[in-house]
């Protein structure tokens, strides 16, 4: 069973001459334990389906179901959209996103909060699971004195936090260089197959496609499937 | 600690400029407040304090005495003639007093015969209100005693207590004889045991206090009293007391209030002025919070995004804002408290009488502290409201989207 899969799924901004159509008819399936890739150049609607399969925003037609949950049907929502997002979608975005006034274990700590499931349990699973990303000597520091890659390990801890079986990373690598580029994708992928989650990744990076099971390529709202990741096109 | 609380906390502590002039405003409305109405409390009880300290809180009478007709048939032409009012005793007097000294919120009840004569020494004389009175329970409707300049509280027989006024206009002195005649001739001499400052001039050059026997002899009233005089609980209650003793006993029964309809249409307009102040200091203190949040939820929008982008409910984003409010308002109030205090406290010590005591008065009661720190807290947690709903309406994919 797929963990993630949206189906005719369409989205247009604007109206009249200034409407763009961001989604077009499209379809996706994302198995447990698979590493996605959505490739295209800016305003080819990649961010948009990262959003809407992330429930932040919703499609004018189509469905969308996260595990067995039915969360969009022919563009209505029809479960509590921020329920869903807390329980069972990580998200990692560009430039990390940390929270800039709490240190590495509080940003973790911040998910099983927003869960009513903070305490000492809590704390001991955010600073595991920070050990598990190999920042166990980092707890206390503050994102600006975390590296790029070590804030997006950070970020990678927080969306794992609930154990989602989703998680959805916007650019993830875009401001770190090719190795720490490489490392965070490895990482991703360590995540995926060791723990079963099904992960969606934007990005621009071609370097770090070895690095996936699959890959859709993204242009003007349209996506294709290409099934093997050596056989994406380069851009 | 709830997660709301901490990320409120958070985002207080990382605001710092923004949460320094956050509670600087709080404090000093809360301050405003604070010092206004302790030093306006302070005054009206001081100026209440002074009214009063030369008057019964309640005076209760015999009825004026009113024309009545001697014919019922409506064609008789009738004349009215309004009869002069004389000196009249209230009719069962004991009984009354009785009564008075029964009803909850009367402190003390004093049976007074009162009348207008002349007191005079050699060649010259004065005209005075007699004032027959039973010294114990009189000082506790006027506190004479501690308000004597010289001599002792004693009226026994022929032994009277002056005004300083009085005593200064006719060169008496203690031990001094003092002739009070009435104004239907009776007459008769009293030795000056004590001479008191009420505070009122007119009072210090009027009263002549003598026991309640010589004054029925004098004023013809005998085994009568004129008036009974009370001392009440609750001074702002004295109208409806005197109402209710009214129709408890037949009798006329004067508060100080309608004695006083002046002073207490100034006080009225005092109080007025005072919840004037007060409510713009309020709405200017919630503006300025409502303002600077709305600023920090511009500027946190980032973290708001993330933390709603991760599911934080709509409900919770909002009670972070909420908190912040309240917390404002908490502190601002105890450190405006504070500061109110303090200011009144300098004020009232830096502006004295010649006798040593404060010019203003000042009243610092718990009730006001817990006033001024409710009023902060409500205020600062309906100043959140609105940077709340802002907070709880950002779009999360719109704020990502523009990081």
């Amino acid at each position: 069973m797929h963990v993630i899969e949206a189906q005719g799924l369409w989205k247009t901004y604007g109206k009249g001459e200034t409407e763009v159509v961001a989604l077009r008819d499209v379809s996706l399936r994302v198995s447990r334990g698979e590493v996605a890739a959505l490739l295209g150049p800016s305003g080819s609607g990649k961010s948009s389906l990262l959003t809407t399969l992330g429930l932040l925003q919703f499609p004018d037609r189509g469905s969308v179901r996260i595990g067995e949950l039915e969360a969009v049907i022919e563009g209505r929502l029809r479960v509590d959209a921020a329920r869903v997002r807390r329980e069972r979608i990580g998200f990692v975005f560009q430039k990390a996103n940390l929270i800039p006034f709490l240190n590495a274990l509080d940003n973790v700590l911040v998910a099983f909060e927003i869960n009513n499931r903070g305490g000492r349990e809590a704390r001991q699973r955010a600073a595991a699971l920070l050990d598990y990303l190999g920042l166990a000597d980092r707890l206390a520091h503050m994102p600006d004195e975390l590296s790029g890659g070590q804030q997006q390990r950070v970020a990678i801890a927080r969306a794992l936090a609930m154990e989602p079986p989703v998680i959805l990373a916007d650019e993830p690598t875009a401001a770190l260089d090719g190795r720490r580029s490489r490392d965070v994708m490895q990482l991703f992928r360590r995540v995926a197959h060791e723990r079963g989650t099904a992960v969606v990744i934007v990005t621009h990076d071609h370097r770090t496609l070895d690095a996936f099971d699959t890959v859709h390529e993204m242009e003007d709202g349209v996506l294709r499937t290409t099934p093997h990741p050596s056989a994406a096109p380069a851009h | 600690m709830p997660f709301e609380l901490f990320v409120a906390l958070r985002f207080l502590r990382e605001g710092r400029t923004q949460t320094t002039l956050l509670l600087a405003g709080a404090s000093v409305g809360v301050a405003v407040i604070v010092f206004l109405s302790a030093l306006i409390d302070g005054l009206q009880v001081s100026l209440v304090a002074r009214t009063l300290g030369s008057q019964p809180h309640i005076i209760v009478r015999a009825p004026d005495e009113a024309a009545r007709t001697l014919t019922d048939s409506p064609e008789s032409l009738v004349q009215v003639v309004r009869p002069a009012q004389r000196l009249r005793s209230v009719d069962q007097w004991q009984q009354v007093r009785g009564l008075l000294e029964r009803t909850p919120g009367v402190e003390a009840v004093s049976p007074v015969v009162a009348g207008p004569g002349f007191a005079s020494r050699g060649a010259a004389s004065r005209a005075v209100a007699i004032r027959g009175v039973e010294p114990e329970p009189f000082s506790r409707v006027i506190d004479v005693p501690s308000r004597l300049v010289a001599g002792t509280w004693r009226l026994r027989g022929a032994e009277a207590v002056i005004g300083q006024e009085l005593a200064k206009e006719l060169g008496l002195e203690l031990g001094d004889k003092l002739r009070l005649s009435a104004a239907e001739g009776r007459a008769d001499t009293f030795l000056i045991t004590g001479i008191f400052d009420l505070g009122n001039k007119d009072v210090n050059e009027r009263w002549v206090l003598v026991p309640v026997r010589a004054a029925q002899t004098l004023l013809d009233l005998t085994g009568g009293v004129s008036s009974l005089e009370l001392k009440i609980t609750d001074l702002f209650g004295a109208q409806e007391l005197a109402a209710e003793l009214e129709r408890r006993t037949g009798l006329v029964a004067e508060s100080w209030m309608a004695l006083n309809a002046q002073l207490l249409t100034a006080l009225r307009s005092q109080s007025s002025s005072r919840y004037m102040i007060q409510f713009f200091v309020i709405v200017a203190v919630a503006l300025g919070i409502a303002s600077v949040l709305v600023v920090s939820v511009v500027q946190k929008s980032r973290e708001i995004g993330i933390l709603k982008a991760m599911g934080t409910p709509t409900s919770k984003v909002m009670r972070v804002f909420l908190i912040q409010g309240a917390v404002v308002g908490g502190v601002g109030s105890v450190a405006g408290s504070a500061l109110g205090s303090g200011l009144a406290l300098f004020f009232t010590g830096l502006m004295r009488n010649p006798d040593g005591s404060p010019l203003f008065p000042i009243t610092l009661e718990p009730r006001l502290f817990l006033t001024a720190a409710g009023v902060a807290f409500v205020t600062g947690l309906v100043a959140a409201v609105v940077p709340a709903r802002r907070a709880s309406r950002l779009d999360p994919a719109v704020v990502i989207r523009n990081e």
